[in-house]
């Protein structure tokens, strides 16, 4: 009737159970509606403020081809007098007549651009990154990186200590070996995160499409940070792992939810210093060099300093590496720290005695 | 063919204070044994070191002759002291993961969670969630979360603690079945008259050392005093003098006494007799709690 599993598929009946309770979970679904909520906000709602291409009027055949041209929505009518009262009555932005242009209270730049003759422009470093884009890249990586890992982090902290709390563990650890938890666990908090990540970015470039303000931005931007997003992909995941694996610690050292935040204090540095790191120091070459190569940093400074074309084509690779090595370290240490602790389930284990009393446990 | 787990010899400590020591004993395939001991002699750890929870200091654990394997021990149904399950999900849900973690499969573990939890009478209330459920009915799901692979070999921890009479014999009626199927089952339990009317086999604990161990009736009849009881019509004073008798209780017509060595009961009878009629006279066969209070003393 029942047989040997291994620890894969253990592993997965773990990680089956942490995804199917946090989906049913209200809160969860909840804060995961509002984010999207928001992505669709941030994205939509500046273009329907913007009112989109503005409209202008001319009367029959005048630059009309010269308007349109330039992306503006012209609507042609019989004459100037029309012209203006659609202006009056706010039905169009503006109107050009007879060489002037007619507009309520704004003047209408882009109508103005369309119609002038500007100097040819030379960029001499056109690959350059606009400074307000240089800003707001690390600080988009680092949110991103900083929230899930906090959020779903804590969960995994919460899940592990709901099973020391409610005692379950015992007959747990007496189907499974102590690390097919951690690593169930662990799997389904990157997954989790991975996938409200995706599902946030999804959201926010089909609002981004919708909004039909790719032509100016949209598309060039996704364009100018598809190779950086690439990259923050396996930092993200590998950083992650990094850090659920300490929160999965944090979280078999206590044996009561209330007291989670007493023992997390490392994990919390370790995710906080780096965001306020990166932000801060985002535009000094040498800090964010060396944040590149630091595991807690890595999954936020390397994807900013490929953003900025300051790393050569190596770089990533090796700081991914030295990123997965700390990971997998991190993670023997876990699941041994783990084990040595998951059974005490009387007040709050140190990491000593967690570290000397795996040795005793058999599984 | 009966299958023996057999403790042999087991030391553990914890930090410097030693709580189990050389402690060995056999727990048979098809008979329920009792494990006996006061709060903190070494129920919980011994059983602990059965599940490979806990690793023992020296001394092995064997199952059929052979040292017990991770799998084999994936095979047992536990039920730890400090229990509980997940307060959110429903009690079906999780009979269903624990027994898929025992290595059942989807189907095998839907079909054993519904009938485990019909057999504890829990089936009416099987999807709600565990945290609604009367601390009783959570301790019947945790019957059924030990009981849902079909285990060889049960060791429960308690299982008696927390439950009304009726939950107790239903419970009962449950392990007396796997039992009978051919289980072992190996349970502790500080309500001494539940165990001596569940056990056939019995295990005494004390300090970490087994003080006995064997069955049931063995036991009785290795630490029965010689005591008997007699009733008749007369005053039962003579017997304070009487040679070779040890009054242990004397309640007018009605006295328990205790022979020495050697001393004949059928001629005590007879000095009776010749005094009148007599009403009662057999042994006393010892409760497991004076068996206990005995060998722990």
């Amino acid at each position: 009737m029942s047989r040997q599993l291994s620890n894969w598929e253990a592993t997965r009946l773990v990680t089956a159970r942490e995804l199917k309770v946090k989906i049913r979970d209200k809160t969860f679904l909840i804060s995961t509606g509002f984010l999207l909520v928001f992505a669709i906000l941030g994205t939509v709602v500046p273009s329907l403020i913007g009112g989109g291409a503005t409209s202008v009027a001319v009367v029959t055949g005048a630059a009309t081809e010269q308007l349109t041209a330039a992306g503006l929505e012209v609507r042609e009518v019989a004459d100037a007098a029309e012209a203006e009262r659609l202006v009056r009555d706010g039905d169009v932005d503006s109107a050009l007549v007879g060489g002037v242009v007619l507009a309520l209270d704004d003047e209408p730049g882009d109508v103005v651009s369309a119609l002038s003759v500007s100097p040819e422009v030379r960029l001499l470093d056109p690959d350059a990154i606009n400074p307000g884009l240089a800003f707001l890249v690390p600080y988009l990586f680092a949110m991103v990186f900083f929230f899930t890992s906090l959020m779903f982090g804590l969960q995994i902290a919460q899940s592990v200590t709901e099973e020391k709390q409610t005692r379950i563990v015992e007959i747990l650890v007496s189907s499974v070996p102590p690390r097919v938890l951690l690593a169930g666990k662990v799997l389904a908090g990157a997954l989790l995160a991975f996938g409200q990540i995706g599902l946030l970015a999804l959201v926010a470039i089909a609002g981004l499409r919708l909004s039909g303000s790719e032509q100016d931005n949209g598309v060039s931007l996704l364009n100018l940070l598809a190779p950086a997003i690439a990259w923050f992909l396996p930092f993200f995941v590998v950083g992650f792992v990094l850090l659920a694996a300490m929160w999965a610690v944090a979280g078999a050292l206590v044996s009561r939810q209330e007291d989670i935040n007493s023992v997390s204090t490392p994990v919390q540095l370790a995710v906080m210093l780096p965001f306020f790191g990166t932000i801060f120091l985002s535009d000094n070459k040498p800090a964010m060099t060396i944040m590149s190569y630091i595991p807690f940093s890595a999954p936020i400074a390397m994807p900013v300093r490929l953003f900025t074309g300051d790393a050569a084509g190596w770089e990533p690779f090796a700081s991914l590496g030295v990123l997965a090595l700390a990971a997998a370290g991190m993670l023997v240490i876990a699941a041994r720290l783990y084990e040595g602790s998951l059974l005490r389930t009387n007040g709050k284990t140190s990491l000593g005695a967690a570290w000397r009393s795996s040795e005793k446990l058999s599984v | 063919m009966t299958k023996v787990l057999s403790v042999s010899a087991v030391d553990r400590g914890f930090a410097g204070r030693q709580v189990l020591k050389n402690v060995s004993f056999d727990v048979t395939a098809g008979r329920m044994t009792g494990f006996v001991g006061a709060n903190g002699a070494g129920k919980t750890t011994t059983m602990r070191i059965i599940l490979g929870v806990l690793a023992a200091d020296a001394g092995e654990v064997t199952w059929d002759g052979r040292p017990l394997t991770r799998s084999e021990r994936q095979s047992f149904g536990y039920m730890p002291e400090e229990r509980g399950l997940y307060p959110k999900m429903s009690a079906r849900e999780q009979v269903v993961y624990l027994g898929r973690l025992h290595g059942m499969s989807a189907a095998d573990a839907k079909r054993g969670a519904d009938e485990m939890l019909e057999r504890v009478g829990l089936a009416e209330r099987a999807d709600d969630k565990l945290e609604t459920l009367s601390l009783g009915n959570q301790q019947r799901a945790q019957v059924a979360a030990a009981l849902v692979h079909g285990p060889e070999m049960l060791v429960l921890d308690e299982p008696f603690s927390g439950l009304d009479p009726m939950a107790v014999d239903n419970v009962v009626t449950v392990l007396r079945e796997r039992a009978r199927a051919g289980a072992s089952v190996l349970f502790s339990s500080h309500q001494l008259d539940v165990v001596e009317r569940l056990c056939d086999d019995l295990v005494i604990i004390a300090d970490g050392t087994i003080r006995a161990a064997g069955e049931r009736e063995a036991l009785r009849d290795q630490y029965a005093r010689r005591q008997f009881e007699l009733a008749v019509d007369s005053d039962l004073g003579w017997l304070r003098d009487r040679p070779g008798t040890t009054l242990t209780d004397l309640d007018g017509r009605r006295a328990v006494v205790e022979l020495e060595d050697g001393a004949d009961d059928q001629e005590l009878l007879r000095d009776a007799l010749a005094r009148g009629p007599v009403r009662t006279f057999r042994p006393v066969v010892p409760t497991l709690a004076e068996i206990f209070r005995e060998v722990t003393r």
